[in-house]
């Protein structure tokens, strides 16, 4: 575990729950792509990085390519591409972009405190 | 572009497709529907009926076209859209079993995302794909897609991917509607009709004196002409109507069949005949003149001759109305039960004007009448602008003369204007024009009524009084005479005295004659007494003369006897005939 996790900030849900943060909970991550276009694969690769970084063994990565399974786009409310979906924990967050932002990402995914 | 190519696209525009809507009066206005395979932006204030009309483009659509459509909503969950919606009769679920529908709503939600880096809109193109292809759309709803600018940020990204969302539509064939709130000096908001310029609809509710008006208008349209004007609309239980009656031409068919008024005095009145069928009729008057009993005439005569009769009335109810018209020995309710008459009673202030033209056309629609009254055209100017009310009945005029229905306008003419006015202006474009009046004369009001104007027949120019009875209306002549024009009491007083005198100066040439008679009688009596004493005097006179000779003779005789007993000489002879001389 890195010293930058336990920084994280608590999330409303945690503190309810009081739960320490920085503990082992899961992180279950979805990546909405549409075929492999050098964009999917850049945001696969940034967020794979970033999981590394931060959520090392505590998370699982699901890609889903919308041209296979178009039907799945709806579920999660997809209109953008390609879209991160942290699924867990909760609350839902969504992601846009192919995450070449990490400090927004980590912004985006409530691993770093900002203007959410 | 190439010459050809110039010539291909012109060829194309004479017969641009469309996609029909279905949406009464809006496919006439466009002539035909939507460009077909293309986008049309609806924009328009909250609340004017953007996304209804677009629903009903769909369902109208898959119902009465069979093309399938997709609506995807951003605004409304499908839930919410499917209740919205139930209530103007579109069962939105049993489409969607039927896979004549596919609803799907998109939520955008700025507070839970978060953008970093590039991204397109490649989910949204895929799920409309998806929605598309489930169930063969040809038909597309995107309500409203500006709620995108609201959930995204990058701009740039949004309008790129707009435009290639626009241009894939087009690609794909199917028939869009795109709806936009409208903007602050421009159509959208976000301005939408960059990207669908093909067909443009605006959308308009305004709220003049408190009273509502919903109107449309086509503010363009590629390759095609179009009704240009402001449109009135209604949403009602059965959905969108665009009343387009301003594209109504005067090429209605018309008809050289008559139609009784209901009174023959007045028939009459207009050649013997009544009224032209298909014509309009306007009785005009000041209150309680008769009016609605006139209209109630001709309806109770139009049943019976077994015609359908539809009557609006804007101040009375339909019970009462067939309980006054009693009073003059006119049975409504006996037509009602036939089902040849409807009278639909509603205040003109209940709904706005357009909404009254409306329920107007849509009732003369299902009813399908020969007859049409409004009682009392002049309501309707409460119900909105005086202008817009002119304009109306003069729509109204034209749809019914378009169907061949005969309308009986009424106009309550009110007590400071001119008789010979209706408030609404309307009198240049009815073709009969019956004015009831009263007149006032020796303490009492008496109503009259002449023909103004009646185009095309020969009409009576005679003032005629109109007496309401327990039979109905009765038509009488108006006493004209030395002493001006008398109705009523002075016309039934001069008319006994007349009669009085008439009598009298029958009484007085019946006694002279007697006297004549009597005279003439006198006269030949007299003559034969005279005639009488003559012939007794003649009588007498002959014998008398008889006698003399008898005796002269006898004379002679003793004379001539004496004389010869005498012995006389010849002399005597002469003394004779001297003495002869002498009798003479």
């Amino acid at each position: 575990m890195k010293k930058g996790q336990t920084k994280t900030p608590l999330t409303l849900e945690q503190i309810a729950q009081d739960r320490p943060a920085g503990q082992a909970e899961k992180w279950d991550l979805r990546l909405y792509v549409a075929g492999q276009t050098p964009r999917s694969v850049a945001a696969f690769a940034n967020l794979k990085r970033l999981c590394e970084e931060h959520l090392a063994g505590r998370y699982n990565i699901e890609v889903i390519d919308l041209i296979k399974h178009p039907q799945l786009a709806a579920g999660d409310q997809i209109l953008a591409i390609p879209t991160l979906v942290r699924k867990l924990p909760q609350p839902i967050r969504k992601i846009v972009g192919d995450l070449r932002d990490t400090e927004r990402a980590l912004v985006g995914l409530q691993l770093r405190p900002g203007k959410n | 572009m190439s010459i050809t190519q110039v010539e291909a696209a012109n060829s194309a525009n004479r017969s641009l497709p469309k996609a029909p809507t279905g949406i009464p009066g809006l496919d006439e206005i466009t002539k035909g529907g939507l460009p077909r395979g293309r986008s049309t932006l609806v924009c328009g204030s909250a609340g004017c009926g953007k996304t209804l009309l677009a629903m009903e483009f769909l369902v109208r659509g898959a119902t009465e076209y069979g093309e399938p459509g997709v609506f995807m909503a951003f605004e409304e969950t499908a839930e919410e859209l499917t209740q919205n919606v139930r209530s103007l009769g579109f069962d939105l679920t049993k489409l969607i079993k039927q896979k004549k529908l596919a609803l799907d709503f998109v939520r955008v939600e700025r507070s839970e995302i978060e953008e970093t880096g590039e991204y397109d809109l490649e989910g949204l193109f895929i799920r409309l794909n998806a929605a598309i292809e489930s169930i063969g759309a040809k038909r597309v709803v995107l309500d409203t897609i500006e709620a995108l600018f609201s959930g995204l940020q990058n701009e740039g990204i949004l309008r790129a991917e707009l435009r290639r969302l626009f241009r894939w539509l087009k690609d794909k064939g199917v028939t869009a509607v795109i709806t936009g709130e409208r903007g602050e000096g421009t159509l959208t908001r976000r301005g939408l009709e960059e990207y669908v310029s093909d067909c443009v609809i605006l959308l308009d509710h305004r709220v003049t004196d408190q009273v509502s008006t919903r109107r449309m208008r086509i503010v363009k349209y590629r390759g095609t002409t179009h009704g240009s004007n402001e449109y009135p609309f209604l949403i009602d239980q059965d959905g969108f109507s665009v009343l387009p009656i301003t594209s109504l031409g005067l090429q209605h068919r018309v008809n050289d069949e008559r139609v009784s008024s209901g009174i023959p005095r007045l028939d009459d009145m207009m050649g013997g005949e009544g009224f032209y069928r298909g014509s309009t009729v306007l009785i005009s008057g000041t209150a309680g003149t008769g009016k609605t009993s006139m209209a109630a005439h001709f309806v109770q005569a139009a049943c019976e001759r077994g015609e359908r009769c539809l009557y609006f009335a804007f101040e009375e109810s339909p019970g009462q109305l067939t309980r006054n018209m009693r009073s003059i020995g006119l049975d409504l309710g006996k037509c009602i039960k036939k089902g040849l008459l409807n009278i639909h009673s509603s205040r003109a202030t209940f709904y706005g004007l357009e909404m009254h033209l409306g329920l107007i056309h849509k009732m003369v629609q299902q009813f399908n009448p020969q007859i049409v009254v409004a009682d009392p055209i002049g309501a309707l100017i409460t119900a909105g602008a005086r202008h817009d009310a002119n304009l109306m009945i003069v729509r109204l005029i034209d749809f019914l003369k378009s169907r061949g229905i005969t309308a009986m306008l009424i106009n309550l003419t009110s007590g400071g204007d001119s008789l010979e006015s209706t408030e609404i202006e309307i009198s240049s474009i009815v073709d009969t024009w019956l004015l009831l009046r009263d007149v006032e004369l020796g303490g009492e009001r008496n109503r009259a009524l002449y023909v103004l104007k009646s185009r095309g027949m020969k009409h009576s120019n005679q003032l005629r009084e109109f007496v309401l009875t327990d039979d109905g209306v009765e038509l009488l002549d108006v006493y004209v005479g030395p002493e001006g024009v008398l109705t009523g009491s002075s016309r039934r007083s001069l008319e006994a005295r007349e009669r009085a005198s008439a009598l009298s100066s029958r009484q007085e040439s019946e006694r002279k004659q007697r006297e004549r008679q009597r005279k003439r009688e006198a006269l030949e009596a007299k003559i034969m007494a005279l005639r009488k004493e003559f012939e007794i005097e003649d009588t007498e006179t002959a014998l008398l003369a008889t006698e003399e000779r008898a005796r002269r003779e006898k004379l002679e005789d003793d004379r001539q006897a004496m004389a010869a007993s005498r012995g006389a000489d010849k002399d005597d002879g002469k003394a004779r005939s001297r003495r002869k001389l002498n009798s003479k």
